[in-house]
């Protein structure tokens, strides 16, 4: 799977792009602020339906425009596929396959996978608990259709269920039966994403172990802990003997929607403990391992989507990732960085051919590749 | 478009607007509509809709908009009284009605249970029908409720009500969902052709007779 063709008009930056990608390797090139990771971000939203910075559609919009629109054309197991975002102040997204288009967005994730490594991962770690469930249920949406569905089905439960707490407290009455109902729906719900999400960190942990290791060359043991109310086991118990705190709350405090990651290193906490270095060898261990896992499950390469990630490491870690991407098992390939010659000698080493695209101000140049060359 | 030449022309704009789907630049038209025609037929316009508002009634049986007490499907004799079809609001019933399909009575709730909109159980025509299911008429109850979480959710709640009443023999059937007619399986949602799948009737019974 891979894409070949992407335009834009009204997108961030970007007046009007029309850009034509190379199967292997593709940089985006330019100063800071002229729109390299826009164009990763366009790539991300074909396959998402989101960015991957800012959940706020409209402001994805150029300032000033009234529309956006990105579209790309993939290429997928031989079969030409067209993908179609539009976006019209104040109105909904329109997502469409070969110009038809989808009823629900959630029906278009999973169909071309891709995974970002970019500076703001750090907030993984950094940042609170939706972040990690974000990521998890990210990876986990793009194999698996159903999960994504009974996520969307729970959220909106809890969201009643809150709703229903709230006007107990307003009106300071109580109606047993009307939660009730909600419960009995949200409980079978919480059981079945909660088995998924365990089920999926125990098969992606040793993958991210082994990753973690190749990058740092180093021995020390990396750890991802899943944290869930619904380890207590029967899941209704802890409902309905949290019934009253979350009446005194006014929302639900007992769920998967708590659920949490911890992340270590050696024994102690990553958010804590680690150096800065650490935590970015540790991030782009779990993306690798995103990837890969994301791979094996569904047996397509998804794009790599790698944003300034070579500012931020040092050179024994570029390399070591560089000699992980240019393996048979990762597929198509767009990086972002902001000097042009170091970007071409890194591909040069490792003997990839690379497409260069000169961005500056939201206006694309795209040089020719260049020919094949010997491996340094 | 926000001042008028005239308070009473920009009032009657306003009271337009506030139907629903109807934008100003629409209800600009209407009331210039309204202007044009003969004084008497606005007149007629306007004692309509203050008779609708003052004589308007719900049929007390089935709640369902009615100029008597009784709306004329409950009215009918020659309706089947020994099934309920329970609909959202009178837009459903009317829905419903015309399919041509359906001869029996209806149940209409005036909405579904979304706490998220402030409507509970207690807002709902629920206690009537109950009071009705406890006599012995009626035999089947017909869900007709729309496929969404909190059309789901009230049929939910309505069958633990009616399992509370102890009337085994009282039937409490779903209208049926899955791929529409006229559909390319290729283009429904998995849940949808799951349900389908899951839900699949007896051939025999998709003749047409």
């Amino acid at each position: 799977m891979h894409l070949r063709k992407l335009s834009l008009i009204n997108f961030k930056n970007y007046p009007e792009a029309g850009l034509e990608f190379s199967i292997e390797a593709n940089a985006f090139v330019g100063d800071n602020g002229s729109g390299k990771t826009n164009l990763l971000d366009a790539i991300h939203y074909l396959s998402l339906c989101k960015s991957y910075f800012n959940p706020a559609d409209n402001q994805n919009i150029m300032h000033g425009a009234e529309f956006m629109l990105i579209q790309g054309t993939y290429d997928l197991n031989g079969v030409e596929e067209l993908i179609h975002c539009g976006l019209k102040r104040g109105q909904r997204k329109v997502f469409k396959r070969n110009n038809k288009e989808y009823e629900r967005l959630a029906d278009h994730i999973g169909l071309l996978p891709v995974v970002m490594i970019s500076p703001v991962d750090s907030m993984l770690i950094t940042e609170g608990s939706e972040e990690r469930r974000k990521f998890i249920d990210s990876i986990i949406s793009q194999y698996d259709k159903s999960y994504l569905n009974d996520l969307i089905s729970y959220n909106k439960i809890v969201a009643h269920r809150n709703a229903l707490l709230k006007q107990f407290a307003l009106s300071r009455s109580f109606d047993g039966a009307s939660l009730e109902i909600w419960d009995d729906q949200l409980v079978p719900l919480a059981d079945h994403l909660f088995v998924k999400r365990h089920e999926f960190i125990s098969r992606f942990s040793p993958i991210f172990q082994q990753h973690y290791n190749y990058i740092t060359e180093a021995k020390e043991e990396v750890s991802i802990v899943y944290e869930s109310h619904l380890e207590a086991g029967n899941f209704a118990a802890t409902l309905s003997s949290s019934l009253e705190k979350d009446r005194y709350m006014q929302y639900t405090t007992k769920g998967i929607h708590k659920d949490d990651l911890v992340f270590t290193s050696g024994a102690y906490p990553v958010k804590r403990f680690a150096s800065q270095g650490q935590q970015k060898s540790f991030l782009i261990a779990l993306k690798l391992a995103q990837f890969q896992f994301i791979r094996e499950v569904t047996g397509v390469k998804p794009i790599l989507l790698l944003d300034d990630i070579f500012d931020k490491l040092d050179d024994s870690r570029v390399k070591r990732l560089m000699e992980l991407v240019s393996r048979d098992n990762f597929g198509q390939l767009f990086i972002s960085d902001t000097h042009p010659e170091r970007v071409q000698k890194i591909f040069h080493d490792i003997g990839i051919p690379i497409r260069v695209f000169e961005v500056t101000n939201g206006f694309v140049k795209s040089n020719p590749l260049p020919a094949a060359h010997e491996p340094a | 478009m926000n001042s008028f030449p005239s308070k009473i022309f920009e009032q009657a704009v306003n009271e337009f607007a506030s139907l629903p789907g109807i934008g100003r630049r629409s209800a600009v038209r209407m009331v210039l509509h309204m202007l044009k025609q003969n004084p008497e037929e606005a007149r007629r316009f306007g004692e309509t809709m203050i008779r609708l508002t003052r004589e308007i009634r719900f049929c007390k049986n089935c709640h369902n908009i009615s100029d008597s007490e009784l709306c004329s499907i409950c009215a009918d004799h020659r309706r089947d009284a020994t099934t309920i079809c329970i609909v959202e609001d009178v837009r459903d019933l009317l829905a419903v009605e015309n399919t041509n399909q359906y001869r029996g009575l209806y149940h209409v709730l005036g909405g579904i249970i979304s706490p998220m909109d402030g409507i509970g159980p207690n807002n709902l025509n629920i206690e009537t029908l109950l009071e009705k299911l406890k006599t012995d008429t009626i035999t089947e109850i017909i869900m007709a409720l729309s496929a969404t979480m909190e059309g789901d959710t009230t049929v939910f709640y309505l069958y633990k009500k009616v399992s509370q009443l102890n009337r085994p023999e009282l039937k409490l059937t779903s209208i049926s969902r899955g791929v529409s007619i006229g559909d390319d399986l290729e283009y429904a949602d998995e849940v949808t052709l799951g349900r389908s799948i899951l839900n699949r009737t007896p051939y025999e019974s998709t003749l047409v007779r």
